[in-house]
């Protein structure tokens, strides 16, 4: 779900190879993550109480971490951060550790809903790190009315014409249209791909533009209305502004779970499932909840959040349970050309 | 015996590029050749699929649109790079430094910043609509940014100073007598502009013509940023092809492309420079 470094960490890959290059052979644990998703001193912390010599690096985008982990058969890291349909694919290319419970006594501060997460049920070879929904978010001071269906994003009102925004990435700009017709969000049916084309494009003429990155701050400036967006971002806008306002339609949501991994040729196991044990423990886990506004599928982390600040930022307070009624996006295998297809042919009408 | 002081000079270069910039291109190129792997990955069996694919009329038709946009942009940027080279080199040779001082002082900037700036003027609620209303300007103004002229506005905005420094360069070599020549022979201002001066600066028109389009063709911060994503440009596809869809191989082929095309034209480009020089030699 963190994009955010999209396009600057595209310029930055050539320095992202050279660096992980030279980390390839150093004696100590490497884990991956994006720029800001764990407290600014954890790795530090983790130093201090084990012992061990973990290194930090980023990784701007799933995409840019997967290909170098492909490249290298996984070798080189030992802890890396993806969302869930590129855990899976880790899994399936046998790159992923098959994880001893035993060794992550922290595991036990899940919530049972997020051991039993369709894409790996049981973690047996990712741990969710963050969860939650990708909805609406808006102005309740501009928007007539309160949103509650994919279709008032899809087909606006002419007050909300040119005033609203999609997530630029294939999977969630398909999904809206997938949920708004009662699609799987993992649909690979060519006649239901070719339905949610026709409406994305008719949809395209109404937008202000797709938007990965900035658009709460479009929904801060009032430049844009009404806007696809994950609830943990919504909570950036929400922050500045407390007109701006979260809703998951009634259509539903995918549910989308970023998750740690640990690789199969880390030579460091030891301190790779102390490390993960580590971040499972509420106070470690905790921080992404209380500072980057995300839910985090820890049950003691989440039970400490004051009831002031959800009561702010309502979408913390969505349950496991509810999160749990909707699908998880999967890896899509072959299918993927045809959604990068669909995305193309939406931007040359 | 000749002279080899130029192989010992040029070899560190040499040995340079073709290590970290021929062979890792050649080594991405290649990848157009093979499948892409369920996952994602390389499948090393041979195929044409890739290429094929280019010539699709979906992306075929997004080459034209890129050609189309960069062709547009290099024209804009060429009319008002040549006019400011023009009126740079007719100044006294103090002001000149100072001109051309300015005209590149937005390269001490990231490219970034002075992308999003664009969008800091051309938004909804950005400095033009604000002025526009503190003027009196009742009312909504036209959707200026994310459109296709933004990210023309945006291109011809960054690429502007190489033409200028490409058409000043020709310019500011004229010797002032070859006009005077015209002038006394009976050419008015337009005819010896167009009959002298014009052609003895070509070269630096086409350098500049073919730098705006070459950079703006594989282009894709402008038109992710300025067109709001909305369309899609062959470095975009590209880039999409790299960094979300995992497509290595289709990314390869499509670069493959965008590298002909590029090659091609500072082929032609160089032609027509030795060209121009050529006629000026004999002349």
């Amino acid at each position: 779900m963190r994009t955010q470094f999209r396009i600057i960490g595209a310029a930055a890959i050539g320095t992202g190879i050279a660096l992980s290059a030279s980390v390839a052979g150093a004696e100590k644990l490497v884990v991956s993550n994006w720029d800001g998703y764990m407290a600014p001193g954890a790795i530090d912390a983790f130093n201090e109480a084990t012992g061990n010599e973990a290194e930090l690096v980023l990784h701007g985008t799933n995409e840019e971490i997967m290909g170098k982990l492909i490249a290298s058969k996984g070798k080189g890291y030992d802890v890396v951060f993806v969302s869930s349909p590129f855990a899976e694919v880790l899994h399936n290319l046998g790159l992923a550790e098959d994880l001893d419970h035993d060794k992550i006594p922290n595991i036990a501060n899940l919530y049972s809903q997020a051991t039993q997460l369709s894409h790996d049920e049981g973690n047996t070879f990712s741990l969710p790190y963050a969860w939650g929904t990708t909805g609406l978010c808006y102005r309740s001071d501009l928007v007539e009315g309160t949103p509650d269906s994919w279709n008032d994003l899809l087909e606006p009102s002419e007050a909300l014409s040119g005033k609203t925004t999609m997530l630029a990435t294939d999977r969630w700009l398909l999904g809206a249209a997938m949920l708004a017709n009662g699609y799987s969000v993992n649909t690979t049916d060519q006649a239901e791909l070719d339905a949610v084309r026709d409406q994305l494009i008719e949809t395209k003429s109404t937008l202000l533009a797709y938007d990965d990155t900035t658009f709460y701050a479009k929904l801060v400036s009032g430049e844009a209305e009404l806007v696809q967006a994950w609830d943990g971002w919504c909570n950036y806008g929400i922050a500045e502004n407390p007109d701006i306002k979260y809703v998951i339609p009634s259509e539903g949501s995918d549910l989308w779970v970023d998750t740690m991994v640990i690789l199969k040729n880390s030579e460091h196991k030891t301190a790779a499932y102390a490390f993960v044990d580590f971040i499972l423990d509420p106070a470690n886990h905790g921080w992404a909840a209380e500072n980057i506004l995300y839910k985090v599928p820890n049950e003691p982390a989440m039970a400490a959040l004051s009831g002031d600040f959800i009561a702010q930022f309502p979408n913390m307070g969505i349950t496991p349970d509810q999160l749990m009624k909707y699908e998880q996006l999967r890896d899509v295998g072959e299918a993927q050309r045809a959604y990068s297809r669909i995305v193309s042919e939406i931007k040359a009408n | 015996m000749t002279d080899r002081k130029p192989l010992y000079l040029m070899t560190p270069a040499l040995v340079w590029l073709t290590a970290f910039m021929v062979v890792p291109c050649l080594l991405i190129l290649a990848l157009g050749f093979f499948r892409r792997g369920i996952y994602g990955g390389i499948e090393y069996t041979f195929t044409m699929e890739n290429i094929a694919l280019v010539f699709d009329p979906l992306y075929a038709g997004i080459f034209l649109k890129s050609a189309w946009i960069a062709g547009l942009s290099a024209s804009i940027a060429v009319v008002i790079g040549y006019a400011a080279a023009y009126a740079i080199a007719a100044a006294s040779p103090r002001r000149q430094a100072t001109l051309l001082f300015f005209a590149v002082l937005p390269f001490w900037s990231n490219y970034l910043v002075r992308t999003y700036a664009w969008i800091v003027m051309l938004n909804r609620e950005g400095l033009v609509a604000g002025i526009a209303a503190w003027l009196g300007y009742e009312g909504e103004l036209p959707k200026m940014l994310y459109t296709e002229s933004a990210v023309v506005i945006g291109l011809v905005y960054n690429y502007l100073p190489f033409v200028i420094l490409a058409c000043y360069a020709p310019l500011s070599r004229l010797n002032p007598e070859i006009a005077e020549a015209s002038r006394d022979l009976g050419g008015g201002g337009w005819t010896t502009f167009r009959r002298v001066i014009l052609p003895m600066t070509v070269p630096g028109i086409a350098t500049g013509f073919v730098f705006v389009f070459v950079l703006s063709i594989g282009n894709f911060v402008t038109p992710a940023l300025l067109g709001g994503g909305q369309f899609q440009m062959i470095g975009n596809l590209v880039y999409a092809q790299f960094l979300t869809a995992n497509d290595w191989p289709f990314g390869a082929a499509l670069s493959m492309f965008l590298i002909a095309i590029m090659m091609g034209l500072l082929t032609l480009q160089t032609f027509a420079t030795e060209r121009a020089s050529g006629a000026r030699r004999e002349e």
